[in-house]
């Protein structure tokens, strides 16, 4: 095991992550909770591979993904926001709608061989002794494009005008609605580009991190891991960052634990009996686990974590009666 | 003259309610107009139409001699309508300027904060509204909200205010600030519709009042100057009013409550209350006057076995700091929630479920393992009765009840419970006036009974009505405690704001 590889190979899991969570952290700054992401992120994977296969053009494969789990997420959307359904029972029912979608139209997608994202190494950067490797060698383009969209998300939401009234939907409602600024629309608008991330997120898997179909083992749960990362990271995208790539690496270095025979001069239990590879491969849930803990506790303390009216229906004419 | 507004003809229907029953209402340019009703009157609905919250079913509305039509708060605010609503419209986790600026075109995309910052300074500067520009609204107080709220509109160039309950939430002297600010509003050429039920301010800062009454005016524009509260309280309710239930003569009796030195958090883990000590008598309303959030509803808590506090707190002798609220309950504590449609009753309860969740346990309604419906019902029945709480049968979930009902229910229950110790928390808020009469009276009887009250309010005519002292408390202590003969609402209201502390008259040193 060498460290750079981990890196390496963490920074690119983590990128799958990073989107989703992103993605995720903007619909529930609206205040919609969106579940689904498990199903967004497995029908976007679906798109990706199969247009990239269709077209030969990796771009419309994409492009394919980001509209596919954008559109799964309108019908969150239209459900929650026009019908003010209850939101974890719709994001659910999400999950098991994107999942069986992708698994009716991925048949036989097994085994093909599309066109794939491109490998880039930034010019200078990248011939930095082993920060250069770790992070901006031989990675598919999407992951510096997870790189630009942390500042981005960021700043678009503490220093821009629409940052600010996302910020006040998900917060304050009513505020927003009796200053002029359309509540529902907006929601709508950030479901949807909840779900277009997660979409991204799955074509990343496919297209790039690791290349193929393998029905519902193609996101094994990354999707969940997300929803659990933007409660660790406190709704903030710079938090957000540092999770997934910290996950990310924890379920590569896992995989790389069950290789050696000897571990620091240990015999590696794992190398031995495979079965204990398992119990390791729990430890991302665990972790989220921890996480969604330690996150319920920040979120006490004042004025940080879950926009106030996260999960709540934002319906008009119940004020001031 | 020039109509600032027009309204005519108004009408607003709800899914099986009118709400406004062809309603006329102007507002002159440069006065301030009380718009007057009580609760469910249709007041704040007839200004969320002028608003743009909600669309009118039928009617005709001019604003400055134009008829407008509104589609959304925008259309109003372009209109030059501001309202503060009586809940307020501000996002806590935002600053001040960004509060002002939401909804706004200008900044485009980037927001440049500091740059506004400067801006609204000099707004605040031109009405003399002060209030930290780059500070988070949960970190201000109760008046600087309000102040950001006039602020979000005078900066949206409204020339037509519209306040809904500003005063509610206020100390008496940040009322004073208040009308100040909207005395200097209309020097300026700006009008204001003022929404209130509390009728001696009216006739204070009014120049004209209109009233409503389920939803139809009762007085159009009526000059203010020469009304009396009684008149306006009859044009409200329709009926004569008796204003202030009698109090009689009582000594008190021993010291029931005995609160020593208790601190406790709020829900946020904030020290709500620092080293209170407190005692009540048999036979003896105390007080507690404050403006919300200084620590009432944790001290309601802390004696009902609600929250946990350090300190001592007994009843008759028996601690019952920290131990669950059925040791309160078996001691004789009764409880009238600030809340009473979640804490107060189980709203989907019915009427006889609600009023034998304290005496399930034993007999006659209980055995200890199962109810005796038949006996529980007779018991609604015979309370229903006693109590006057209006409603078809004790069959009706406790949620279709009306304010001052379901408030009966719960005064009922607890009542019947014959309680040594009554911890009442806002009794009578948002009542109209005769319910009102009658929570009042019923309180007073047990008083006469020879229970200890404990009445927490921010209705500080009610606290000079009912209590025999009243005790301040301000930022989770308390501030002095007065007899009610020997004070007045200027010296109370001081307290109130923590600009005073009264030392402990010895007589009340138990």
């Amino acid at each position: 095991m060498n460290l750079v590889t981990i890196l390496h190979a963490g920074m690119a899991t983590g990128t799958v992550l990073l989107f989703a969570t992103i993605g995720e952290i903007l619909t529930e700054r609206s205040g919609i909770l969106n579940l689904g992401v498990e199903g967004m992120m497995l029908l976007g994977a679906m798109a990706g591979f199969s247009a990239s296969l269709a077209t030969g053009n990796v771009w419309l494969g994409v492009l394919a993904a980001v509209l596919a789990g954008g559109a799964l997420s309108l019908a969150h959307g239209l459900v929650t926001i026009h019908f003010q359904a209850d939101q974890v029972v719709s994001g659910l029912a999400l999950t098991f709608l994107g999942t069986g979608l992708a698994l009716v139209f991925g048949e036989g997608l097994t085994g093909q061989n599309p066109p794939l994202l491109p490998d880039l190494t930034i010019p200078l950067l990248g011939q930095i002794p082993f920060i250069g490797p770790s992070f901006f060698a031989d990675f598919n383009v999407l992951v510096y494009v997870g790189y630009l969209l942390i500042p981005a998300t960021w700043y678009y939401i503490y220093k821009t005008r629409p940052g600010m009234h996302l910020r006040a939907i998900g917060e304050k409602p009513e505020a927003a609605d009796t200053v002029g600024v359309n509540v529902y629309r907006l929601r709508y608008l950030y479901v949807f580009a909840g779900g277009c991330l997660a979409g991204l997120a799955g074509a990343t898997i496919t297209l790039g991190v690791s290349p193929g179909w393998y029905s519902a083992q193609t996101t094994s749960g990354q999707g969940w891991i997300a929803i659990g990362l933007v409660i660790f990271a406190q709704w903030d995208p710079v938090r957000a960052a540092v999770g997934s790539y910290l996950f990310g690496a924890l379920r590569r270095g896992i995989l790389d634990l069950q290789g050696p025979a000897t571990l620091l001069g240990f015999v590696n239990p794992l190398y031995i009996n495979s079965n204990w590879g398992f119990f390791l491969k729990m430890t991302p849930y665990l972790l989220t686990i921890i996480a969604l803990i330690l996150g319920a506790r920040a979120a006490k303390k004042k004025r940080l974590g879950a926009p106030a009216a996260l999960g709540v229906p934002y319906i008009r004419g119940e004020r001031g009666l | 003259m020039t109509h600032a507004v027009e309204m005519h003809d108004i009408v607003v229907r709800f899914p099986g309610v009118l709400a406004n029953d062809h309603v006329n209402f102007t507002l002159q340019k440069g006065e301030i107009h009380a718009l007057l009703g009580e609760n469910g009157a249709g007041k704040s609905t007839l200004m969320n139409v002028l608003a743009g919250l909600y669309k009118q079913t039928g009617g005709i509305l001019r604003v400055h001699g134009k008829p407008v039509s509104f589609n959304s708060p925008k259309d109003a605010i372009a209109a030059g309508i501001g309202m503060v609503h009586q809940h307020f419209m501000l996002v806590p986790t935002q600053t001040v300027t960004e509060n002002i600026l939401l909804g706004l075109d200008d900044p485009k995309f980037f927001l440049n904060l500091s740059k506004y910052d400067q801006k609204i300074l000099e707004l605040q500067e031109q009405f003399g509204l002060r209030v930290p520009p780059t500070a988070k609204i949960w970190q201000l107080s109760v008046g600087e909200q309000q102040r950001v709220e006039i602020l979000k509109t005078l900066y949206r160039g409204a020339n037509i205010l519209i306040m809904d309950e500003p005063t509610a939430v206020l100390a008496p002297q940040e009322i004073d600030d208040l009308m100040n600010t909207l005395r200097a509003m209309t020097e300026q050429g700006k009008s204001v519709i003022f929404i209130s039920h509390k009728l001696h301010e009216v006739t204070q800062i009014a120049d004209r009042v209109t009233v409503l009454r389920k939803g139809k005016v009762t007085a159009e524009g009526i000059d203010a100057a020469g009304l009396t509260p009684a008149k306006l309280a009859q044009l409200m309710v329709g009926r004569e009013v008796v204003f202030s239930v009698k109090k009689s003569r009582r000594e008190p009796g021993d010291v029931v409550l005995k609160v020593e030195n208790v601190s406790a958090h709020n829900k946020k883990g904030v020290p709500a209350l620092r080293g209170i000590s407190l005692s009540v008598r048999s036979g003896e309303i105390l007080g507690i006057a404050g403006v919300a959030g200084n620590g009432q509803s944790e001290l309601a808590e802390v004696i009902t076995g609600l929250r946990p506090c350090t300190g001592k707190i007994t009843v008759n002798g028996v601690d019952i700091a920290n131990r669950p609220p059925i040791i309160a309950i078996n001691n004789g504590v009764a409880h009238i929630p600030e809340d009473r449609g979640k804490v107060g009753s189980a709203p989907n309860m019915s009427i006889t479920e609600n009023t034998i969740m304290k005496n399930y346990r034993h007999a006659p309604v209980g055995n200890g393992w199962s109810i005796d419906f038949l006996k529980a019902r007779n018991f609604a029945r015979k309370l229903k009765k006693k109590y006057d709480i209006l409603a078809p049968n004790v069959r009706v979930p406790a949620r279709k009840l009306s304010g001052g009902n379901l408030q009966k229910v719960i005064l009922a229950r607890e009542i019947s419970a014959e309680p040594k110790m009554m911890v009442a928390v806002q009794p009578t808020r948002g009542l109209d006036v005769g319910a009102i009469e009658s929570i009042q009276t019923l309180l007073l009887e047990q008083r006469e009974a020879g229970a200890a009250i404990l009445l927490i309010s921010e209705e500080l005519e009610e606290l000079f009505t009912l209590s025999d002292r009243i005790a301040v408390i301000y930022e989770g202590e308390i501030m002095g405690v007065v007899s009610t003969e020997e004070t007045d609402i200027q010296e109370i209201g001081l307290m109130m704001t923590g600009s005073r502390r009264e030392p402990q008259p010895s007589a009340n040193a138990q």
